[in-house]
């Protein structure tokens, strides 16, 4: 039996070498296939333009009580003020408010109550599942059937009864929010992590004499960032619409603050009287707002998903 | 000389509800410097959970449960964790079998091969880019710094084979344990990537133990071969001698069912049965149920004898 070694050394491979393309950037290419979510894309960064500009670009301030003109109540759109003889693009609701700047900074209320609250129940979810799914054993458990109980009851319903304890506020919207989404995230990190951690790179990582710490936030935790984006976006909508509830509700922020949802309910008492455009313009903003973010959300879905890749 | 790896009755047993699996029972086997050793079996030998063994990556239900694991003289068993890990990826490193799956999709080469120079050694992270694009070129990689930069998925299986064989040499171990690094590749690939290895071992001196199923691979690469069956070293000696002249009869059973020793147009000889399960094993020889030259004796379970370098568990050898 010959020896390998005895052969001539073969020539040093050459394959072409591909373009330097970084997954970023393919992961751009194929989410600019689709027009449609392009489109939810564009009205997205609108709208967050808008709400960060808020207070730049709205005719009035809404929360400055002296700007408001009770003599301008329930103005329908178009309509002149009667004192400064400024135009009120969408009218005005009962208090005199104009609704394109209630509008304005609605919008900016709900986009940052639901951003706040999907990035701090990521960052808690993330870490639980994480833990359950690496370390296992009682930890899993533990922070699985506290996930279990939580999803058994319906979002509302905790929120409901968190908000009536701790009282109204930004603030304590956000913990109501947080409290009732961690539990998806840890979920879905955990199943993730738990199919990644098979994977051989995982073993060949720990084969490196990698430490334990690094194997997780280096290796493991990058390769199951995918789902998480993909839910993330959607609680993100999710969010906006309970907090909308919560508030026509009455159970959200202070009246003098109005987010989307407590714009729409200033309108409901008058919905039936004609005076549609107090309740009808801020559900328009509201639903525009989780139309984009579910286009955007549903090609990361599919660009994101293995199974769906062509 | 000493040998790099001594390994000493080694047992690592799995503790299920079903019961133990003596997944490697009693092994014992020694790689010199520069030696290449083939350790072959069939699936669920307990080939692989030898080398894992090796390197301390043996999970729970399972465990090392007896022997001794001599690295340069040094016994890893006995280790801290934390010790053993500061020496695996250093001083032992492991090539894995799927070459698509053992590099992390989403980092770049040059972050995993930097990451596993820097885990083990205090240098800037110039010195070990330099490291890296050393190991590149030494596993036949040309352009090393356009391929340090790509992604594991612009190359193709053969070369994430390369890859994952420099990132195994960059800290220049003293051993390597390569699991059926070729299995998943095709034939061309594979006797490029044996001659590769085979070169690295012998110019840089590191030990080599290579685990596969594949016989014919064995004949040329190794020097020395383990047989293993169902847990146990069942024969073992220089690779001529084992190859040529097998007294084992899962060796020769095993040898004559590679096609290209066969005569076309005849049946190819199989080993009848299958591998028993390592929950049931008696008290009894484990072959015993498959062998055309089982005797009484055979229900007590044969101690490996030594004459020399070889090795051999059978109550009822071929001559």
């Amino acid at each position: 039996m010959s020896s390998l070694a005895d052969r001539e050394p073969a020539a040093p491979v050459v394959e072409p070498a591909p373009a330097v393309q970084s997954p970023w950037r393919r992961f751009a290419a194929d989410f600019a296939e689709s027009r449609l979510a392009l489109f939810g894309l564009a009205l997205l960064v609108s709208l967050l333009m808008v709400a960060i500009l808020a207070p730049v670009i709205s005719p009035q301030n809404p929360y400055d009580l002296a700007q408001l003109d009770v003599m301008d109540s329930k103005l329908p759109p178009g309509e002149h003020s009667s004192t400064t003889n400024k135009p009120y693009w969408l009218g005005t609701d009962d208090q005199g408010r104009d609704m394109l700047s209630g509008i304005f900074y609605g919008l900016r209320i709900s986009l940052a109550v639901g951003i706040a609250s999907t990035a701090c129940a990521l960052a808690i979810g993330l870490l639980l599942g994480l833990a359950a799914a690496y370390f296992g054993g009682w930890l899993d458990t533990l922070v699985m059937r506290l996930a279990d109980i939580q999803l058994s009851f319906p979002a509302i319903l905790i929120a409901l009864i968190l908000l009536a304890v701790l009282g109204q506020g930004i603030d304590k919207i956000i913990i109501a929010l947080v409290t009732v989404q961690w539990a998806y995230y840890a979920r879905t990190v955990r199943s993730a992590a738990l199919v990644e951690r098979q994977k051989e790179y995982i073993e060949a990582a720990r084969g490196l004499g990698l430490s334990r710490a690094r194997i997780v936030v280096r290796h493991l935790l990058p390769n199951c960032l995918p789902p998480l984006i993909v839910v993330a976006t959607v609680q993100v909508a999710h969010a906006i619409a309970l907090e909308a509830t919560l508030s026509f509700l009455g159970l959200g922020l202070p009246i003098t603050e109005p987010s989307l949802g407590l714009l729409i309910a200033n309108g409901f008492q008058y919905l039936l009287s004609g005076k549609y455009w107090i309740s009808f313009y801020p559900g328009l903003a509201l639903l525009l707002t989780i139309v984009a973010i579910n286009l955007v959300a549903d090609q990361l879905r599919d660009v994101l998903n293995p199974r769906l890749r062509r | 000389m000493t040998a790099v790896l001594d390994v000493e009755g080694l047992r690592m047993h799995f503790f299920t509800k079903a019961g133990v699996v003596r997944a490697v029972d009693d092994v014992s086997f020694r790689v010199e410097r520069r030696g290449i050793l083939g350790l072959v079996g069939e699936s669920g030998s307990g080939k692989s959970m030898t080398g894992y063994s090796i390197m301390g990556l043996v999970d729970p239900p399972g465990r090392i449960v007896g022997g001794r694991i001599l690295l340069n003289g040094r016994d890893l068993a006995s280790l801290e964790p934390e010790a053993w890990r500061r020496l695996r990826g250093d001083r032992i490193a492991m090539i894995f079998q799927d070459p698509m799956m053992t590099l992390n999709p989403v980092l770049r080469i040059d972050t995993q091969m930097v990451e596993a120079v820097l885990a083990h050694h205090d240098v800037s992270r110039d010195s070990a880019l330099a490291r890296c694009r050393e190991a590149l070129a030494q596993v036949g990689i040309a352009s090393p710094d356009e391929r340090l930069r790509a992604y594991p998925h612009q190359f193709s299986g053969g070369m994430r084979q390369r890859v994952a064989i420099a990132i195994a040499i960059v800290n220049k171990p003293d051993l390597i344990i390569a699991d059926e690094p070729t299995t998943a590749l095709d034939v061309t690939i594979q006797g490029q990537i044996l001659f590769e290895m085979q070169k690295l071992c012998r110019e840089s001196g590191t030990a080599l133990l290579w685990i596969t199923h594949d016989l014919s691979v064995i004949a040329g690469l190794a020097d020395h071969v383990c047989v293993m069956y169902a847990g146990r070293i069942v024969e073992s000696g220089s690779v001529d001698e084992v190859l040529d002249r097998p007294r084992h009869p899962y060796t020769r059973g095993l040898i004559e069912s590679v096609p290209s020793r066969n005569e076309p147009g005849r049946p190819l000889p199989q080993l009848a049965g299958m591998t028993p399960s390592l929950l049931a094993l008696g008290a009894s020889c484990a072959f015993r149920e498959r062998c055309s030259r089982a005797l009484e004796a055979c229900a007590e379970a044969p101690v490996a004898e030594w004459s020399g370098e070889r090795s051999l568990r059978c109550r009822n050898p071929l001559p």
